[in-house]
């Protein structure tokens, strides 16, 4: 707890935090919620990992092939993969994210119609692949034809939008560590997604994180699926190149 | 953009924007402040107190702290509002209240009386300022008795 405190009165306030002095989102939670997130027998999200292990296993589609018939053992096969997500998608020539991945796989391979943006299964599935690479570090793709779509989703970072017109920078490179109401404002690192919101009462993907920023600051949000969403996704998992994935969070 | 005539001034610097649309009063800053209440009558304190309160329409606890209840849900990305009534005249509240961005481009502090130069506005919002010239009255007419 006074490391915690700590930590809180030492945050500088100016600026985009150097490499050394990122901090994820868990940093700034109260010591309840980073316990929540903690114990497994505890963290919510663990119920949407187990969906997900029973969905990775179940067969699908005209070919009745389930994930495990292509991928084999997940605690093998998926280890790392979600660290090097969004990354480049030879179908559409552009970025895609986990979700994304795995909707375009059973669209070609299973093939079964993909599942909705935020549905219960999507979220499952992600969050049971993700959860994979918990602890690994985050392994941004060197990918050169993604650096147009990540420069994109700079820009959209640092653009002011909507009445109250802000842009993602102006709150969590300049003011992270500062409260917005009675929350701190954290410095926007993606390294838990899909998670468990105690506001959402649910897991979520940073997709919706993204919309609801965008809601706050009363703009038109992105369409899930945007590509302006993924390449926001791809820009803001560079930016936390190397730190460890957490996945499934929690987040209050 | 339709100009409407003002009384001139000699010491008018800027005038307020988009008075075509009627969402907008229009305003007139001399200086660092809008002196005359954008009514042109003054505002209720009672109601701007509730208004403040009310974090949902009025946004201002959500950056600014403020002597009104709830202390640990305000923010800390503004400077507080308490003795505001006596750091600031009127007129330089109002100006801060309708467009700070006048003063500090860079300032996250909305233009709650403005609905130019604004992009991806959401739809229920479009063409309307954050804050009516009657909310900003009230509010400026309890900022004002702040004074400690």
């Amino acid at each position: 707890m006074a490391f915690v405190l700590a930590l809180v009165l030492a945050l500088p306030c100016a600026g985009e935090a150097a490499a050394a002095d990122r901090r994820s989102g868990s940093d700034f939670m109260a010591p309840e919620t980073r316990a929540m997130q903690a114990d497994d027998m505890s963290n919510p999200a663990m119920l949407w990992v187990a969906d997900g292990e029973q969905s990775w296993h179940r067969p699908e589609g005209a070919a009745g092939r389930a994930c495990a018939t292509c991928h084999g053992d997940a605690t093998r096969s998926m280890r790392g993969v979600a660290a090097r997500y969004p990354a480049f998608a030879e179908a559409t020539g552009r970025p895609v994210d986990l979700s994304g991945r795995i909707n375009l796989c059973r669209r070609t391979h299973q093939p079964a119609p993909p599942f909705a943006s935020e549905s219960r299964e999507l979220l499952a599935l992600t969050a049971y692949v993700a959860y994979q690479s918990r602890g690994m570090p985050i392994a941004p793709p060197q990918d050169p034809r993604l650096d147009p779509f990540r420069a994109n989703g700079g820009a959209l970072y640092e653009r002011r939008i909507g009445q109250l017109d802000l842009s993602c920078a102006a709150c969590h490179d300049a003011r992270w560590g500062q409260q917005l109401g009675g929350s701190v404002i954290p410095q926007a690192h993606p390294t838990a997604y899909p998670l468990y919101r105690l506001e959402w009462q649910s897991v979520g993907s940073l997709q919706r994180r993204l919309r609801n920023c965008m809601v706050g600051v009363r703009a038109e949000p992105y369409a899930f699926g945007a590509p302006e969403l993924v390449d926001l996704e791809l820009f803001l998992m560079g930016r936390a190149g190397g730190m460890a994935l957490e996945t499934p969070g929690v987040r209050p | 953009m339709r100009k409407r005539p003002f009384a001139t001034l000699a010491l008018i610097v800027g005038m307020g924007q988009a008075q075509a649309d009627d969402a907008l009063a229009p305003f007139e800053v001399v200086g660092d402040a809008i002196a005359r209440p954008l009514t042109g009558a003054a505002g209720d304190a009672g109601r701007g107190e509730r208004l403040l309160l009310d974090r949902r329409r009025s946004l201002c606890l959500l950056c600014h702290s403020g002597p009104v209840a709830e202390p640990h849900a305000q923010g800390t990305l503004a400077p507080g509002l308490g003795g505001v009534g006596s750091r600031l005249s009127q007129g330089q509240i109002r100006l801060r209240i309708v467009d700070m961005k006048r003063l500090d481009p860079a300032t996250i502090m909305p233009s709650n009386h403005r609905i130019d130069g604004l992009e991806r506005v959401a739809a229920p919002y479009r063409g309307q300022p954050v804050l009516t010239a009657g909310e900003i009255e009230d509010i400026v007419a309890l900022l004002v008795t702040l004074k400690e």
